[in-house]
């Protein structure tokens, strides 16, 4: 580690620590924002989550080494972490913070882009289908019906032996693809609810047109569930990225995920506890503040649910 | 509509679903390049090549082809594994036992463990033990089953070798299981996977159960039983649990696409001679047929998995039944 990283590191983790409490500071003004930050899990996860995207975004900057640069394969080699090597290296005698460092980028962007994917499918699917109702939602809800029943990682299994390995974009519409079917049920769900509602009809009765009632009337008043998926999306989507990268089906080696460490060093895990110790405290932290989040939002978006205090 | 018809659509419904999952992969087998006699037109005669295809049937039309492949499904017949060189079928009748042995393990501690748990939290709901134990649950929840594996495997395999690393059961004293010995045996080996899989399930079970526990807690009927003098335990047990179990009951049905996700990590860390592990196999040596068979097995496994679910629900809850006469097209997950 050299001092410019130390610095680059320090600063991502002010300006982190920075952010949540400038947000709190201005959300303690709105009762929405208060019970967002009520639990002090949920400031914890947002401060995470913010750090982790800080050190994706600066990867060069913070670190040290090429992440897939082999520095001595004879002698260093599963060297215990130190203050050169912050985690130690691999078993390829790669230094283990760059890769998860570099990993983040790979893991976080994966799990964003196909969470996003997922939730923005499921959400127009869930919508179309709760409007429109009758043959519509028929349809569309048989089709969800058989989505839910393909385990994911089967269909998965089957595309990547079909296709014989996926590049980046491919995996990502293939997750974003067999992950939308849980959040267009829950969409549609609160969808049929809300169309019912006083304003949706005063919307229609001045003559609204169908695309706007949904975009602008409906769809805001379904954002605590809507945002909740894509939270919990995120996670799921990265724990799911991590499992194919584990089988040696995800992203190609030697670019690093948080995954596909894990797979390469497991072998060594008696010896070098370290190289598969990281990755998997990282996935678990960033899916830990994801959850954390998620709830912190259904407190602040939807009183209703609000357990008694 | 009676109840029974409700029934009979649910049970026509699945088997609707599992005709559409097993169009779908027909479909995506299709879609995929690459033809079965591929590439190497230098090697491969093409002679060779269309007497390979006539022989499959792969020259016939696309609809009798999905026609043929649907009446050998029907006869249980999933073709021929290339890689292991025998029938898919056989290699599924041996391979699926043990899928559910650990699936069926890891389920009981799923729920043995979630719902006390749950339950336990909602008792003392934001007190010190319940915050604990949330976070706790927080933290199992948010870890990835494989890499758990790991953990344990180097904490109770290897270093303190409590337990076995892998493999189903002794191969020397039981390679069957016929005595009460191996019994043992077996269930000494599942305990690492098991509890691996059970675990992740059962925090997860844990927050929703305590979740349901407070939904429920705040009901009218639960003030009114306390008000009238039923005892603590009683309100707890009777009153509250029943209500909130409702919802676990659809979470039961929901948990077997994790439990078979978690099977092809897990069995594939454990050497434990699973379905899931078959499939990952199969991935490796391309064997699709084999792929798509336990796709299709899988599937199966959920759509059931969901019905007995509404099943249990349906036998649980006489507010559903009442529904479900009036509104047919009722989905309870």
């Amino acid at each position: 580690m050299t001092l410019g990283t130390w610095l680059a590191l320090a600063l991502a983790v002010v300006l982190a620590a920075e952010c949540v409490r400038a947000l709190r500071q201005r959300g303690l003004r709105q009762e929405r924002w208060r019970r967002f930050f009520r639990h002090r899990t949920t400031s914890w996860g947002l401060g995470i989550l913010v750090f982790l995207a800080l050190v994706a975004v600066a990867a060069p900057l913070i670190a040290p080494f090429d992440p897939n640069r082999q520095l001595d394969i004879v002698y260093l080699k599963n060297h215990p972490p130190s203050w050169t090597f912050l985690l130690g290296t691999d078993v390829l005698s790669r230094d283990v913070w760059s890769r998860a460092v570099y990993g983040a980028r790979v893991s976080l962007g994966i799990g964003a882009l196909g969470a996003l994917m997922a939730v923005s499918l499921g959400t127009l699917v869930g919508a179309i289908a709760g409007y429109y109702q009758r043959w519509v939602d028929a349809v569309l809800m048989r089709g969800v019906d058989v989505g839910l029943a393909l385990p994911r990682i089967f269909i998965l299994l089957m595309a990547v032996a079909l296709w014989d390995g996926l590049p980046f974009a491919a995996l990502v519409i293939a997750i974003g693809l067999t992950s939308w079917f849980g959040t267009s049920r829950l969409v549609r769900a609160e969808v049929m609810s809300l169309r019912e509602q006083d304003f949706v009809v005063a919307a229609r009765a001045l003559g609204a047109q169908t695309g706007r009632i949904i975009f602008r009337h409906v769809l805001p008043n379904a954002a605590a569930p809507i945002i909740v998926s894509a939270a919990l999306g995120v996670g799921n989507v990265l724990l799911l990225e991590a499992s194919l990268s584990f089988l040696g089906i995800g992203i190609k080696p030697p670019d690093p995920t948080w995954g596909n460490m894990i797979a390469d060093n497991a072998p060594s895990i008696y010896t070098a506890p370290w190289s598969t110790v990281v990755p998997g405290l990282a996935i678990s932290l960033v899916v830990m503040s994801l959850n954390a989040v998620a709830d912190g939002v259904q407190d602040a978006l939807d009183p209703r649910e609000r357990e008694p205090a | 509509m009676t109840v029974a018809t409700w029934l009979l659509r649910r049970l026509v419904a699945s088997v609707a679903i599992i005709v559409a999952v097993i169009t779908f992969v027909f479909i995506l087998v299709h879609l995929a390049p690459g033809k079965p006699c591929l590439g190497q037109d230098e090697i491969v005669d093409p002679a060779v090549c269309a007497r390979v295809s006539t022989q499959l049937g792969l020259d016939r039309p696309i609809a009798e082809q999905y026609r043929r492949y649907l009446v050998a499904l029907a006869h249980g017949d999933f073709g021929y594994s290339y890689s292991l060189r025998r029938p898919v079928r056989d290699a599924l009748i041996e391979t699926i036992p043990f899928t559910l042995q650990l699936a069926g393990a890891a389920l009981l501690l799923d729920f043995l463990l979630g719902l006390s748990l749950g339950i336990y939290q909602a008792r003392r709901a934001n007190r010190l033990p319940d915050i604990i134990l949330g976070n706790l649950t927080l933290f199992v929840y948010s870890l990835p089953t494989f890499w758990l594996a790991l953990l344990l495997l180097l904490l109770f395999g290897e270093k303190l070798a409590w337990f076995p690393v892998g493999g189903p059961s002794d191969p020397i004293f039981c390679p069957v299981v016929d005595s009460f010995y191996c019994i043992a045996d077996r269930l000494w080996h599942l305990s690492l996977p098991a509890t691996t899989l059970g675990l992740v399930g059962a925090a997860g079970t844990a927050r929703f159960q305590r979740a349901a526990m407070l939904a429920v807690a705040s009901q009218d009927y639960i003030r009114t039983a306390r008000a009238k003098g039923v005892p603590e335990r009683r309100v707890v047990l009777r009153h509250q649990l029943r209500n909130a179990l409702l919802s676990s009951i659809t979470r039961f049905g929901l948990a077997l696409p994790f439990l078979l996700t978690g099977a092809v990590l897990i069995e594939t860390i454990f050497a434990w001679p699973g379905m899931g592990r078959l499939a990952f196999e199969a991935i490796l040596t391309r064997d699709y047929l084999l792929v798509t068979a336990t796709a299709l097995i899988a599937s199966t496994l959920v759509v059931t998995g969901s019905l007995v679910a509404d099943l249990l629900v349906g036998v649980a809850d006489p507010r559903l039944r009442v529904r479900a006469a009036r509104e047919p097209d009722i989905v309870t997950a």
